[in-house]
């Protein structure tokens, strides 16, 4: 069983920590949802995982294999995949050019996950030869998310995956997710919108000023009255 | 002015430089390379403004050494009647149509809104305006160019003391420099390098090939001069007085009348030539200490305060209401003028303005490693670089000369690879200055009398 | 009739056909900055004198061929030594960029910085050049010069107007071609290719993607050092090799590379065709073309130059002045500074 834990992750950047004493976990098949208010250090402690800055201290296990010192590359390469806030996909490419880039680390024959992706993203079949940076918010989004896939990971990571789209798009990404996660792969993710992303998840994590402060079932966060005064208002 | 040791001691290895020359091949050398070091003093403390106060390149120094040199011919040169009879009418016509036709442009980038039909007039106003100026300019310029070709074919100047030119260079040079700051400022610094030299090229491209106004590749020679010619001195009873005076216990001990007027005659002519010389160092270094004084004022004042922040943090200061464009057009402004008072200086001092001379690599670059290696944002770094890079630029040649030899001392003298060698001679400067420029950029980037941080 | 011919002839001879040939040398040049700005991210003003140094050594292998005896017939002999000189500057870039440029990639150092230290390589390699070949003005080409010499061309057709067509301008639209083509068929179609499009794209997505930096910055030198070689030569074997020329086009080769839209590399191919037809245009006398087309009454007295030849040089940063002024990305809209 595919599984990502980290253990302990106090880091930040140039001296100062952000996060202290993180626990996460997330595991295959299952939909993990970080939320917490601004400057909480949920995309700190993801970006922890994936090795993007050093831990002060702690740890990360994939698979119950220390991974705390490996390359983000060489991460991607055992199975995680990222995608990033902003940024995220090849603008000056087509959308099959970013999947086939996606693919790089990939030896054999991509054309079966790229087609995958099209089942799952039926918008980007259609788009295949158009640019990434023409598409609208909402498809430029679906075109990241294709692009991690294309490494067949077990574990997804998605920071925000939701900043700045309009509510349709939102819904619209989410039941691409859930259909992601059907496939068995586990998705981590950062958000903002955290009633809605609740209420599509497993499990999840409040993060107030860098620490774990509360964790449950997708359910039970949302009907907790704390959490509702806090983030979903009231 | 307060100076750190370490200023001192650059200020010592300079000024011992000197005297080391002079006593091995002699003042005359000594001083021509320290006239010379003066003005690549002043250059690079132009460019040093712009860039070491506020980060605006000036890749332009080239033409803004051109536009000086103009002016010293335009100030200085006596103006040749003729010329000014035939075109000088015409001249004066194209150039107000062209003040009108800017105008106009002006005019309607103001008042017509629709992008379309301001393309379509600007471009018809500039066509028709352009083939109307030309039928005036070039018959103006075609007679001008006529009369007495060989000798004069120009229109001359205006007839004026060339020490002028020194401030009017100034002034030429600043307004080019405004035209290229409206132009260009505001892209990033390597695209602004790219056009600054570009344009240079236009304005070197320009008086190289409008022989009406600077000779073009014929030159101009014969400048007037801001101190004495050695022949006057050499005439001169007070100078033969000096000179006897100074040397007279040498003298004093030939007992040969005829040797020791020999000896006396060779003294005054090697005397006036230092004379000159120095009479021109003296000169320019009055202009470099003023310059330096001020640009050193102006960097402790607020003005040059909120440069550097401008500098260090260009949003930061546009969110705090400072109009960055400006001010960097204002510092651009005053660099290029300085480079330009630098121009007219090397031209009082060559006597001739040579418009095929100014070329890239030997003005822009070698400058810019100049300030480099100087120390950006610091004056005296400025005056450092320049004196030292020059100093090596002039001794590289009898350096590597004697490197080689010493290298290849057991190779026959007509050893093909030893030929070779002492041929390329004057190439390996070249290589020195790549080199140094690598290096310092490397291990000490600041330069080598960086900027002072102060805590204020 | 026959003057309508005659005039194309005159459009073909001194406007369309060394057009082609110098722009095909400009492209292959701003092809080769493209590629160092696009991914590398900074200005190379030494790609001159890489062209430089590829020509020079194409030329010190082409002397040795003919001392040897070796040629090619009618072709020059320069072509067999190119490959050697392509290998030459290739090792040439590798060793910049592993002693100079890399630490400053390493560094993250702003790409003004990086200019000044090409600047600094610019001057080390022009000394290298000048120091093994001299400063004098070079002729390497041999083989036979004209495929159409102007009297047999008028001798042939009975015009009044010549056509010279030299060999030197047929190989170079030949090369250019070969080359341009396997340039853009590698960064479309094949992996490398597009992975190199990807990190100039994005460079953290692409680390992320599992991309080898160091493997992209390898061929893009590899890539610099086939164009600036094969672009330097050709040059040389059109005109005459100079060492100092090569300073002299860095600017309208910077130029067409701005033209065209900067780290677009379709774009610098187009801009070096514009850039260099702009300067002959702009300059050509184009009285015989006139007195051809029109009527005798309307024949012009003048030269119907628009600018004197002296000016050609200023023609290319005029064109990238009024295109920033205009359109600052460029024709094929590079990135935007």
């Amino acid at each position: 069983m595919n599984n990502l834990i980290g253990k302990n992750l106090t880091a930040g950047y140039g001296g100062v920590d952000i996060i202290k004493d993180i626990n996460l976990e997330v595991n295959e098949g299952e939909i993990v949802v970080i939320v917490g208010p601004n400057g909480a250090g949920k995309s700190t402690a993801m970006k922890a995982l994936l090795g993007m800055l050093s831990l002060t201290s702690g740890s990360v296990e994939y698979s119950n294999k220390e991974i705390s010192s490996m390359l983000p590359q060489n991460r991607i390469n055992l199975g995680l995949a990222f995608v990033p806030q902003t940024n995220n996909v090849f603008t000056g490419m087509t959308v099959e050019e970013n999947l086939e880039m996606g693919g790089f680390l990939r030896e054999d024959d991509i054309i079966h996950t790229i087609n995958d992706v099209y089942d799952l993203f039926p918008i980007l079949k259609e788009k295949r030869n158009q640019s990434a940076g023409e598409l609208s918010g909402g498809q430029r989004q679906q075109v990241a998310f294709g692009r991690a896939l294309m490494t067949k990971p077990k574990i997804l990571m998605l920071d925000e995956p939701t900043a700045g789209v309009s509510p349709i798009v939102m819904d619209e990404l989410f039941s691409r997710i859930i259909e992601v996660r059907k496939t068995g792969v586990g998705i981590l993710m950062v958000e903002q919108n955290a009633k809605q992303a609740l209420g599509i998840a497993d499990r999840g994590y409040v993060l107030v000023n860098g620490k774990n402060s509360r964790e449950g079932s997708g359910e039970e966060l949302l009907n907790n009255p704390e959490v509702r005064k806090s983030f979903l208002g009231g | 002015m307060k100076f750190e040791k370490y200023e001192w001691v650059a200020i010592a290895i300079m000024v011992s430089l000197f005297i080391f020359v002079g006593f091995i091949q002699g003042w005359s050398v000594s001083l021509v390379i320290l006239n010379m070091c003066i003005i690549s003093a002043i250059m690079t403390m132009g460019v040093n403004i712009s860039w070491g106060y506020a980060g605006v390149i000036n890749f332009g120094v080239m033409g803004f050494l051109a536009m000086g040199g103009l002016a010293a011919v335009i100030v200085s040169y006596p103006p040749i009647t003729e010329s000014w009879k035939a075109g000088g009418t015409g001249i004066g016509v194209s150039f107000v149509l062209l003040v009108i036709l800017v105008t106009a442009v002006m005019y309607i980038n103001k008042t017509v809104t629709d992008k379309r039909n301001r393309y379509i007039f600007n471009t018809i106003v500039i066509i028709f305006g352009i083939l109307v100026i030309r039928h005036f300019y070039l018959d103006a310029t075609e007679s001008i160019e006529d009369v007495n070709p060989a000798i004069a074919g120009f229109l001359g100047g205006l007839g004026l003391p060339i020490i002028f030119s020194w401030i009017v260079g100034g002034f030429f040079a600043a307004g080019v420099a405004f035209i290229i700051g409206k132009v260009a400022l505001g892209l990033r610094s390597d695209y602004l390098a790219i056009v600054t030299l570009g344009i240079s090229e236009i304005v070197v491209s320009v008086l190289k090939h409008e022989e009406w106004l600077s000779r073009g590749v014929k030159n101009v020679i014969g400048l007037k001069r801001p101190v004495p010619y050695e022949i006057n001195l050499q005439n001169a009873d007070w100078f033969i007085n000096l000179i006897t005076y100074l040397n007279s216990s040498k003298l004093n001990n030939i007992i040969d009348v005829s040797d020791r007027q020999q000896v006396l005659n060779n003294l005054i002519i090697d005397g006036s030539g230092i004379f000159v010389k120095l009479s021109y160092a003296i000169l320019f270094l009055i202009v470099m200490f003023i310059i330096f004084y001020f640009a050193n004022k102006a960097q402790l004042s607020p003005w040059g305060r909120m440069m550097r922040a401008i500098r260090d943090n260009e949003t930061a200061a546009n969110a705090m209401g400072k109009d960055v464009v400006k001010q960097h057009l204002i510092i651009f402004v005053i660099g290029a003028a300085i480079v330009g008072v630098a121009g007219a200086m090397l031209v009082t001092l060559d006597g001739l303005f040579t418009p095929s001379g100014y070329r890239p690599l030997r003005f822009t670059f070698i400058i810019w490693i100049m300030v480099i290696v100087g120390g950006s944002g610091n004056n005296l770094g400025a005056i450092f670089g320049g004196f030292v890079i020059w100093f090596s630029w002039i001794e590289a040649a009898p350096l590597t000369t004697f490197i080689i030899n010493q290298l290849t001392v057991g190779l026959e003298p007509t050893n093909a690879l030893k030929l070779h060698l002492l041929d390329s001679v004057p190439y390996f400067r070249y290589l020195f200055m790549g080199l140094i420029l690598l290096l310092i950029l490397r291990y000490r980037p600041k330069g080598i009398i960086p900027e002072k941080v102060r805590h204020s | 009739m026959i003057d309508f011919l005659n005039s194309i002839i005159v459009l073909l001879n001194f406007i369309i056909i060394p057009g082609i040939s110098y722009g095909s040398q400009l492209a292959l040049g701003a092809l080769g900055v493209t590629f160092v700005y696009a991914i590398l991210r900074f200005a190379n003003f030494a790609h001159g004198e890489i062209m430089s140094f590829g020509a020079m050594i194409t030329i010190l292998f082409t002397w040795f061929f003919q001392s040897q005896n070796i040629g090619l017939g009618i072709l020059p002999t320069a072509l067999l030594a190119l490959p050697i000189g392509i290998i030459a500057t290739i090792i040439l870039c590798i060793i910049s960029d592993k002693f100079v440029f890399q630490y400053y990639r390493y560094q993250k150092s702003v790409p003004v910085v990086l200019a000044m230290v090409s600047i600094g390589v610019m001057f080390v390699i022009n000394a290298i050049i000048r120091i093994i070949i001299g400063t004098e003005t070079i002729k390497f080409s041999d083989g036979q010069k004209f495929i159409m010499k102007a009297k047999q061309f008028k001798v042939m057709t009975g015009l009044n107007e010549g056509l010279a067509l030299k060999s030197s301008q047929v190989i170079t639209i030949l090369i250019t071609i070969l080359l341009l083509t396997f340039t853009f068929w590698f960064l479309q179609k094949t992996k490398t290719g597009k992975s190199m499009r990807a990190f100039s794209d994005n460079e953290d997505l692409a680390l992320l993607s599992g991309i080898n930096p160091d493997r992209v910055v390898f061929i893009t030198w590899v890539i610099v050092g086939v164009l600036a070689c094969v672009a330097g030569t050709l040059y040389g074997l059109d005109k005459s090799y100079k060492p100092i020329i090569y300073l002299n086009l860095v600017l309208p080769i910077f130029a067409s590379a701005i033209v065209g839209g900067i780290g677009s590399p379709f774009g610098a191919v187009v801009g070096g065709y514009v850039i260099a037809f702009s300067e002959i245009m702009v300059t050509y006398a184009y009285k015989k073309f006139f007195v051809y087309i029109l009527p005798s009454s309307l024949e012009p007295s003048g030269l119907v130059q628009l600018l004197s030849t002296d000016y050609k040089f200023a023609v290319s940063f005029s064109i990238l002045v009024i295109v920033l002024l205009i359109r600052p990305s460029g024709i094929f809209k590079g990135r935007v500074l």
